[in-house]
């Protein structure tokens, strides 16, 4: 974007809001996933977010579901992070699966009675799905991906793939809605001390929502490998499996070791598309984004688009039998071999998981 | 029926990018621009439809300074029946992307609108969301598999999504935006490329649309991600556990 772009959007705002951006009252909505009655743990995220952007900041927890399943995930959600001052329930059969269509109505809807300055959600496939839809609704531009928070409308993102960091100030009117990463705003363990008073649930008024394209979408089913693996986004430990593991039998190997070292599994865009694993282990600038403590490379050559998914991991080691592969230029410890030697080794070497 | 297709020039996806020494963004002049790789699937998938019989004609849509012209006439050369070039030398964000889509699907009135699921310069992942809201249209973003039912005027879309694989049932008309496993675009072959020539390009601004381009955030700066520093190269699978246990501690 050129400067002079720039100068011109920032003539366009008014010495009021120039004014009244040194001292505001933040309320935050957070729009929350659940399964199996609790709260997803990328949910928890998005309100440690809420929570740099401001000090004084009343976060709302916004659940949507329909019946049981929904008022046990908002019992759990009262006392899931001290922020939450209240959560709130939207029950209806319309929202029964999280569908973009319902959910923008919904956030309209909640927007317009409670105010809030700002809207957050995580950048899961639910958020990146329905936040920009209610952005729209709403007429303000979305801040997406936002890695790194400080204050109120001052936003880190990354663009083209992670190789460059973008600094925005929003200066539009409220709500401020973003989605954020979850690995960007790890939840240290909250003290029992610290969950005193459980937040009160509301239930939202849904006797207005009502919305055309509502029942113009309609779920049909949903399928995906069922594993005891941890999951990918959140383990502390990943093992990747790329082009060079060259079969989906070989991708086994990766199931033993991840096994072995208690970690989830990964893979690359090339081994999805070859057919050897499926696509939720994709990991990459349009796949999953990691930032486990460690992350094993297999057989990974390191295309851009891959290290974009990968590059915040705290230790990173590749094995490749080629030496100029570019993931060594990201590994912290790489060696140069054969992977169907160096896995039978390590699994033969490496401790048992404590 | 017609399928609009909306298409972006972006820097291509091999280029090692280079940010601005003055930390305004990132190094474009002289670097070499593709279409969107999304945008090539969604294009892909629309001349599929309309090979499958079951469109009379797709139209690319492109915005921005004058060489987006080149990246719609490659949509022709694909296949693409018309173009139309949305003339602006002002930054677009995706809010005012959608809204100037919005009013040409008014004036065009497709059954579907289809986009990449992102751009790969801005990363954005919004514009199909945020046009779809605005128009009330049903959407299903991040498709992997795409089967139209005319008689039913429905299309059922498999999207890639966390937990795998969701199938959803949409009523036309509809926006859907792709992913990377849709399918394989087409390279234009030469006869094509020639026949583009003579296919129309309609050029509108954003007034004629009655769209009014406005900001509602700034960039204050574009960066390089931190460094990690370098990495060492290890001689045995010993030496690699030993480093993993005793100097990073990750063991």
């Amino acid at each position: 974007m050129t400067t002079r772009a720039m100068l011109r959007g920032f003539r366009g705002r008014s010495i009021a809001s120039l004014a009244s951006s040194n001292y505001r009252y933040i309320s935050t909505l957070v729009l929350a996933e659940h399964e199996g009655g609790s709260i997803k743990a990328s949910t928890v995220s998005a309100v440690e977010a809420a929570k740099s952007l401001s000090k004084n900041n009343s976060v709302s927890l916004l659940l949507a579901g329909a019946g049981a399943p929904l008022q046990e995930a908002a019992k759990h959600a009262t006392s899931c992070h001290p922020s939450i001052s209240q959560v709130l329930t939207a029950d209806s059969d319309k929202l029964a699966y999280p569908l973009a269509e319902p959910w923008a109505k919904l956030v309209h809807l909640v927007q317009q009675k409670g105010s809030y300055t700002h809207i957050i959600a995580t950048s899961s496939s639910f958020g990146k799905n329905i936040l920009p839809r209610a952005a729209a609704l709403l007429d303000v531009s979305p801040i997406t991906d936002v890695i790194e928070i400080s204050g109120s409308n001052h936003f880190v993102r990354p663009i083209y793939a992670g190789n460059a960091l973008c600094t925005v100030r929003y200066t539009g009117s409220n709500p401020c809605m973003l989605t954020i990463r979850a690995t960007s705003f790890p939840v240290h363990s909250i003290a029992d001390s610290a969950r005193s008073d459980a937040a009160p649930i509301c239930q939202v008024d849904l006797s207005t929502f009502d919305e055309d394209a509502i029942d113009k979408s309609r779920y049909i089913k949903h399928s995906s490998d069922n594993t005891e693996r941890p999951d990918l986004a959140s383990a502390r430990i990943v093992v990747t499996g790329g082009r060079g593991l060259k079969s989906a039998e070989n991708f086994k190997m990766m199931e033993k070791l991840a096994e072995k070292l208690g970690a989830a599994v990964g893979a690359t865009r090339a081994a999805v598309d070859a057919g050897f694993v499926p696509n939720d282990l994709q990991v990459g600038q349009t796949g999953k984004i990691v930032a486990p403590e460690l992350y094993m490379a297999f057989g990974v050559s390191g295309a851009i688009q891959h290290i974009a998914g990968m590059r915040d991991s705290k230790v990173i080691v590749a094995v490749n039998k080629d030496e100029d592969a570019p993931i060594f230029q990201v590994a912290d410890y790489g060696l140069v071999g054969d992977l169907f030697e160096v896995i039978p080794e390590l699994l033969e070497k490496l401790p048992e998981k404590k | 029926m017609k399928i609009m297709v909306a298409i972006k020039r972006v820097v291509d996806y091999a280029v090692k990018i280079r940010v601005k020494s003055d930390k305004t963004g990132v190094e474009t002049a002289n670097v070499k621009m593709s279409m969107n790789p999304f945008c090539e699937i969604a294009l892909e998938e629309a001349l599929r439809i309309k090979e499958g019989g079951m469109a009379s004609e797709v139209v690319a849509v492109s915005m921005g300074p004058q060489q987006c012209v080149d990246t719609l006439r490659t949509g022709l050369a694909m296949g693409a029946d018309r173009g139309i070039h949305v003339d602006t030398r002002d930054a677009l964000f995706p809010l005012s992307v959608a809204k100037l889509l919005k009013a040409l699907v008014n004036v065009e009135k497709p059954q579907i609108l289809i986009l990449g699921k992102q751009a790969i310069d801005d990363d954005c992942n919004q514009t199909g969301q945020m046009v779809a809201g605005l128009l009330k249209w049903p959407q299903a973003t991040f498709a992997s598999k795409v089967v139209l039912d005319e008689q039913k005027k429905s299309v059922t879309v498999d999207r890639e999504v966390d937990g795998g694989l969701e199938t959803l049932c949409l009523d036309l008309p509809a926006v859907i935006t792709t992913d990377l496993r849709l399918n394989q675009p087409r390279y234009a072959t030469l006869p094509n490329i020639m026949k583009a020539k003579s296919k129309v390009i309609k050029k509108y601004t954003p007034k004629e649309l009655n769209v009014e381009i406005k900001s509602d955030f700034e960039v204050v700066q574009v960066t390089e991600p931190p460094k990690r520093k370098a990495g060492v190269i290890l001689s045995s699978v010993d030496d690699l556990i030993d480093k993993l246990k005793n100097e990073a501690c990750v063991l």
